[in-house]
């Protein structure tokens, strides 16, 4: 037992001795570079086309110290268009690889900021803590969710216990009864009572009431099954791509007018086109943000559907370029007017200065997206009642506004004042 | 004076005879529905095995699945792009400057395009030639749509590849070359300056080929006798903006003569405006829209029309010629010549005889007076035909002396008089080929034909007129596999270059410094202010009038015409024109001849109006030299006697879908493109079924919604006298019925925020009809087709009405007989007086929903669903709608449509929403209207939202003028002004407050938005 004991203390000394010596190789290595300033500096100039381990506009990054000569890489990363003018045969052959694509010039950045980036790129992050931890945790958040349903099992046990008890007391004491000659006494059945249901029938005033109260229940009932028909609130259908609103417009807070760009001119918000998508999605190839296991939203999960956008577009990820052969994504509409209802969004979102999120509800915390609102034309026209008119600095609503507020008596115009509850507004 | 005229719009109406007529003039529907008939067929009822009890299981079972159907809906899908086109945003339309130039209209449009399909034409108004378009450009973006249209090139009637097509007919080409035999480019008129060169560069190569230019209608005469005048071929352009005086013999140059295009200007100096106006005289055989809207039409056959040029002529310049005219013909002709000469430069004289001696006589007259209408300097270029060449070419083909034959943009097979001889003629030939739109006659003749793209699929440059360019850009990708003539041309030239890349090199080098290529493509027209000085060559042309003067016929002389509608055919697949109710005539569907009552009497010719208000016609035998059709007969007032009329451009059968095949083609009877002949016609058996419009939608005989004065009254008398405002009597006091105290509604504050009004002049509408198609565009209105169209159940929302005129009330009378001057003037305006309908005035009036602010519609429909706005507008909600009717019913101007079918998606009614294609030109923005439902005129409500939405977006105010309806941005004329009357500096505002202005039926006090400018003749 003494001697596992030592065997462990010393395997655990020596795997420090090898860690320490490995986060402090590249450090000795690049002198005084610090590889956290580098990470800032190359996520905020270099992230956009390199990655790490991964080819992406430019090659990945990981280890490139080593490639060139340290001189060559400053003079390369402050103006690599001027060295590729010069001829250099090497920025030459990058140049050529990269479809010609000239890298941008970042004459900002000191030797010391490039030291500090190179270090980053160099930097290898230590081992992942000792496993045990982990699966300590995770023992522990497994036993939390158990444990209500172990409490209602054993509450569930306990009274099954006690039901058995008290007729095993019940028959013991029973036999002690007739073994010591105790007589039971028997309940006589006494004269007949008329039954519930008879005398409920020969109240008519109670008949009559029930049947007015059982017809206006169901009348109630009907008018609600009714008004519901062809109102999708809560229609939430299952998209092609699965495409999450709490990333895009919560985590990462994308407005939501950089897709939906046509809310701003057009009567429809527009769904973006996959080259929307690839603005950003050129470079985040995988997802690395917050995981919901319980619903199987991992990691993987959503880097999957990411190649299903690659896969629409034409994305050649290893290539870095688009092939040609796209496939149109067919979403399926969740918000749908009927023909007959013109809607405009240039008019609510531009004009009226509307939240997206007063009809879409909280689109941000939207893991799949659902209609939120019923879209029902009272729920329209109630909003025209209460939304007033956004006049300041619209010179169109000048003239009528001050004619108007002079009329109704009121410094603040509703939409329905405006006009808005005509039928001809919506319906042509 | 309206009170002492008597309105009517047909004969019978006007004879007052036909019980049938003043049965319908009672009932507010034309249509009985059968429900006696029906029940009472108890024979059929009992036969049936449906038993009472089954029809409610049926009914019930049916509205239990209707219901669960309603339950679950459909799952929609969007399918975003994906890379969007950045001029492309969802929901935006975006405008495409272009022209057409289809060899018969040419002109500079606008394309609307949303999501990238064109769903309307608009008139390009910055461009100063042809910049409005007529009613068959705005119908052409349906044509675009056509089902029947080339899907690919084909050889010997099976599909081919362009480069099978290339190899082929270029080894044929090379091979007829080696030959040295002819081969025929017959083309219509490109009026292209890079099509010219293509075609000379191919002529190069090819030395054999021979380019004729050929125009289904001719104006051959005209070019020849300018040609002649003036050195140069092309056509006379004419101002009528200047025009004091206009004599029209024959000419209607509000129609498509010449190339058309010439009412806008007309309609400029119509305008009574500081008490003048122009003077119009016309003299015709036909009633025509110039004759329409002359002061003074004078009826002349042909023959007589020529004598009338010749004495005019010798009026004008004082030669003698031999020969007398008829009394009744002088004394109108010297009104005529009086007017001309006090007119002085600013009088004009134009010619409808497809002769050279009269065209140049007509050139020569408007040179004598000096006159400043027409210009010589920049000739029209739009008509190039010739008719020896085209001649030489069909005996060619006929006798089968020519090598080979290549047509493009034209159908010969059809549109020669012996179309027959000429397609079998082509059969046999070593190498044919047709470029064409649609599988017509010519192209299944040909051995190869190419399918061409629509003009808003393709590239074009074009020279309207000198100094007058246009570019014409695609609007969408072509539709097909289709390549343009010049595209296919220069490959077989050999060159590698396609025709756009053609067209901007040959622009650069014009436009060198005076203007960019994105510049001239974004506007579409270029004025390159050269022009040429063309000076008269012409000579006194004695025996050319003496010829003229001499002329005579002795039997009846058809007189070939264009249909606004229909043109020369070539969109004649196109239901928005086919349903488009001929101005005159009022007829949809169908060609017929035009007959006088006097003539119609004597042969036996007749027209019915049968119990539900349709028109019947017997059926006549027309025979021109060896060649007999049987055509449908109209008795048309106003046709001169001795003359018939028949249109071109129906009948094709190639190409066509079953249901537009209508009509006969009278191109049969078109021998030497001349469009006089001298026709016998028969009564042949049986009746034709009409689509006629005539009588429908009566107005309960208030016969007041015309309101008409004289120059002379409109300049002396005072407006109460000639549009007084109707008076109804209160408390035994006659009080005006606009005043307050006789309103018995409440009225709606309208001060604040916009209040649209429309005001139509019926002195500048001259009747083309381009707002109806413009509105049948704008607003997704269905065709019904013929058999609905004569149900009365045609749903133009906006409609011309057409009423004809004669002084035939007894104060009328005396009044006529006193100005009577002269023997002969006597003789005839007794005869008129006996038979008014043999030379009627015309008026039309545009008429669409009233918007009525005491709307009579609103206050019966049960549900609510027709309702005001308080920008004057009412409207309608469909969904609401449950087709009760009663706001038709209830409606004095009879402008509500019920939709009687399901008109889209349904096999019965096979039109363009019935298939995908046709559905492309539907307006997104408007609802296409189901099954029972009430729909009419919006106002083109969505237009003006659209305008505020902008202003509103871009935080300004709207300016006059920014707010249009689809008709009134059509109207070229300046006929229909729209706008906000709450803008005080409007224009609208200011014709609010014009003395002319009236509403429609102002008695029934509807207080209606739509004004209307009272006409005044300058008689």
């Amino acid at each position: 037992m003494r001697k596992s004991n030592l065997y462990a203390l010393l395997t655990s000394k020596f795997l420090a001795v090898i860690v320490v010596a490995m986060l402090s190789l590249p450090q000795l290595f690049a002198q005084e570079s610090d590889p956290a300033a580098g990470k800032k500096l190359f996520n905020a100039n270099c992230a956009a086309c390199h990655k790490l381990n991964k080819k992406a506009v430019g090659p990945a990054l990981k280890g490139v110290s080593s490639k060139y000569d340290r001189e060559w890489l400053y003079t390369w990363i402050k103006n690599s268009a001027a060295m590729i003018k010069s001829g250099d045969a090497q920025a030459v052959a990058i140049w050529e690889e990269y479809n010609k694509t000239a890298m941008t010039a970042f004459p900002q950045l000191s030797n010391v900021d490039i030291d500090n980036i190179l270090a980053y790129t160099d930097y290898t992050p230590p081992p992942p803590p000792p496993t045990t931890a982990v699966a300590g945790s995770g023992q522990g958040s497994a036993g939390s969710s158990y444990s209500n349903d172990l409490i209602l099992g054993a509450l569930a046990l306990v009274f099954g216990l006690l039901v058995v008890m008290l007729v095993l007391v019940n028959k013991t004491l029973q036999r002690i009864a007739t073994a010591s000659g105790v007589e039971l006494v028997k309940k006589e059945v006494k004269e007949e009572r008329r039954p519930l249901w008879d005398a409920f029938v020969k109240n008519h005033f109670l008949v009559f009431m029930s049947v007015i109260l059982l017809l206006l229940s169901s009348a109630y009932f009907a008018y609600g099954f009714l008004m519901q028909v062809g109102v999708d609130q809560g229609y939430m259908p299952v998209q092609p791509i699965h495409y999450s609103h709490k990333i895009h417009a919560g985590a990462n807070e994308i407005e939501c007018k950089y897709c939906h760009s046509s809310a701003r001119v057009s009567k429809h918000s527009g769904i973006p086109s996959l080259n929307v998508c690839m603005n950003c999605h050129q470079n985040i190839a995988e997802y690395n943000g917050e995981e919901d296991l319980e619903n199987g939203y991992t990691k993987d999960f959503y880097t999957k559907e990411i190649k299903k956008l690659y896969a629409a577009v034409g994305w050649d990820e290893e290539n870095q370029r688009y092939t040609g052969e796209t496939e149109p994504v067919k979403w399926v509409r969740i918000h749908n007017l009927p023909d007959f209802a013109y809607f405009n969004h240039a008019q609510h979102v531009q004009v009226g200065k509307i939240d997206c999120q007063k009809c879409h509800g909280p689109v941000e915390e939207m893991e799949v997206m659902y209609q939120y609102a019923p879209l029902t034309m009272g729920w329209c026209i109630n909003c025209h009642r209460e939304t007033n008119v956004q006049v300041k600095g619209n010179e169109y609503y000048a003239k009528i506004h001050e004619q108007l507020s002079k009329k109704y008596g009121v410094e603040q115009l509703t939409a329905a004042q405006m006009g808005g509850l005509e039928c001809g507004k919506c319906h042509y | 004076m309206a009170e002492n005229k008597t309105y009517w719009k047909s004969a019978d109406q006007l004879k007052g005879d036909n019980p049938i007529i003043e049965q319908l003039e009672q009932k507010e529907f034309a249509e009985h529905i059968p429900v006696n008939e029906f029940l009472g067929d108890s024979e059929t009822l009992e036969d049936t095995s449906t038993s009472r009890r089954d029809f409610l299981k049926y009914v019930g079972f049916s509205t239990a699945a209707a219901t669960l159907a309603a339950c679950e809906g459909p799952v929609i899908k969007s399918v975003p792009y994906v890379v969007q086109p950045e001029q492309i945003r969802p929901g935006v339309a975006n405008y495409y400057a272009t022209a057409i130039a289809d060899g018969f209209d040419f002109g500079s449009v606008l394309i609307k395009t949303r999501e990238g399909r064109p769903i309307k034409v608009e008139n390009n108004n910055d461009a100063p030639v042809l910049g409005g378009a007529n009613a068959r450009v705005h119908a052409s973006v349906l044509s675009l749509y056509d089902v029947k249209r080339l899907q690919g090139p084909k050889a010997n009637g099976s599909n081919i590849t362009w480069e099978d097509l290339n190899l082929q007919v270029g080894a044929k080409l090379k091979a007829l070359a080696a030959t040295g035999k002819e081969v025929v480019l017959l083309t219509q008129t490109f009026a292209s300056p890079t099509t010219s060169k293509i075609v000379s560069d191919f002529v190069a190569v090819f030395p054999n080929v021979k380019h004729v230019t050929y125009d289904s209608v001719s104006d051959s005469a005209a070019l020849d006798a300018f040609e002649d005048s003036f050195g140069v071929r092309g056509l006379a352009d004419y101002d009528f903006s200047k025009a004091d005086t206009i004599v029209s013999i024959g000419a209607d140059f509000l129609g498509d003569w010449q190339g058309g295009g010439y009412d806008s200007g007309y309609s400029k100096n119509r305008i009574p405006t500081n008490g003048r106006m122009s003077q119009h005289f016309q003299f015709e055989a036909n009633m025509s829209l110039s004759g329409a809207s002359a002061d003074f039409r004078i009826p002349a056959t042909p023959a007589q029309q020529k004598n009338i040029l010749a004495h005019l002529y010798a009026a004008i310049t004082g030669i003698t010629i031999s020969g007398s005219l008829e009394a009744g013909l002088k004394s109108k002709l010297d009104k005529a010549v009086k007017a001309l000469k006090a007119a002085g430069s600013k009088a004009v004289v134009v010619s409808g005889i497809q002769e050279v001696g009269a065209q140049k006589i007509v050139l020569a007259i408007n040179h004598y007076l000096q006159s400043e209408v027409m210009n010589a300097d920049t000739p029209r270029l739009i008509r190039q035909g010739n008719d020896a060449e085209v001649s030489a070419v069909i005996t060619a083909v006929k006798n089968g002396t020519l090598g080979g034959l290549i047509t493009a943009g034209v159908n010969p097979a059809l549109t020669l008089a012996d179309g027959k001889a000429f397609a079998e003629g082509v059969k046999k030939l070593d190498l044919s080929v047709a470029f064409s739109l649609k599988e017509d006659e010519t192209a299944l003749a040909s051995q190869y034909v190419a399918a061409v793209p629509h003009y808003l699929e393709a590239w074009g440059d074009y020279e309207f007129k000198a100094g007058s360019f246009a570019l014409a850009q695609p609007t969408i990708r072509p539709l097909f596999d289709t390549k343009q003539f010049q595209d296919v041309l220069l490959a077989w030239s050999g060159s590698t270059n396609s025709y756009y890349e053609a067209i901007k090199s040959n622009w650069n080098s014009t436009l060198e410094g005076l203007s960019s290529w994105n510049t001239v493509l974004h506007d579409g027209f270029y004025q390159s202010g050269i022009t040429s000085s063309n000076y008269f060559q012409g000579k006194a042309l004695p025996s050319e009038a003496n010829a003229l003067a001499a002329a005579s016929s002795s039997g009846l002389e058809l007189v070939l015409y264009t249909k606004t509608g229909m043109g020369d055919g070539q969109q004649s697949n196109n239901p928005w024109l086919q349903e488009f109710p001929d101005p005159i005539t009022r007829v949809s569907w169908d060609n017929y001849i035009t007959v006088s009552a006097s003539d119609a009497a004597e042969a036996g010719l007749k027209n019915v109006n049968v119990a539900n208000g349709a028109l019947n016609g017997s059926y006549a035998k027309v025979t021109v030299g060896g060649t007999t059709l049987t055509v449908p007969v109209i008795i048309q007032p106003g046709q001169a006697k001795g003359s018939i009329g028949l249109a071109l451009g129906y009948g094709e059968k190639a190409g066509l879908q079953e249901e537009m095949q209508v009509g006969v083609n009278a191109f049969e009877f078109y021998n030497d493109f001349k469009p006089v002949q001298n026709a016998s016609i028969a009564l042949a058996e049986g009746f034709h079924e009409f689509a006629c419009v005539q009588l429908h939608n009566t107005l309960m005989g208030r016969g007041d919604i015309i309101k008409e004065t004289t120059l002379e009254v409109f300049n002396t008398k005072d407006k109460a006298y000639w549009n007084a405002i109707p008076v109804v009597s209160k408390n035994h006091m006659e009080e005006e019925v606009t005043s307050e105290g006789v309103d018995m509604w409440q009225n709606f504050d309208r001060s604040i925020g916009h209040h649209f009004n429309l005001s139509i002049d019926l002195n500048a509408c001259t009747g083309c009809g381009a707002c109806v198609i413009a509105c049948h565009s704008e607003n997704n209105v269905p065709v019904v087709g013929k058999t609905e169209v004569r149900r009365s159940r045609d749903m133009h929302w906006l409609r011309i009405d057409r009423y004809y005129s004669s002084e035939t009330t007894f104060e009328g009378d005396n009044q006529t007989k006193e100005n009577i001057d002269g023997l002969g003037d006597s003789l005839t305006t007794f005869g008129e007086m006996e038979n008014p309908s043999e030379n009627p005035q015309v008026t039309f009036q545009p008429v669409m929903c009233q918007h009525c602010n005491h709307a009579p519609c609103e206050t019966v429909c049960p549900v609510a669903a027709t309702s005001h706005g308080r920008q004057g507008q009412n409207h309608m909600a469909y969904n609401r709608c449950v087709g009760t009717r009663y706001c038709a019913n209830n409606c004095p101007y009879k402008v509500r449509r019920f939709n009687w079918f399901l008109y889209n998606q349904n096999d019965e009614f096979d039109y363009h929403m019935n298939n995908d294609l046709g559905r492309m030109v539907l307006n997104p923005d408007v609802v296409v209207r189901s099954r029972g439902v009430m729909e009419k005129c919006s106002m083109c409500i969505q237009k003006t939202q659209k305008t505020i939405l902008d202003a509103k977006l871009d935080g300004r105010e709207i300016k006059d003028g920014e707010f249009q309806t689809a008709c009134s941005s059509a109207c070229s004329n300046g006929a229909m002004t729209f706008g906000d009357i709450n803008d005080k500096e409007s224009e609208i505002a200011h014709l609010k407050e014009n003395d002319r202005m009236y509403h429609l039926l102002e008695s029934v006090g509807t207080k209606p938005n739509v004004m209307y400018q009272a006409k005044v003749r300058n008689t």
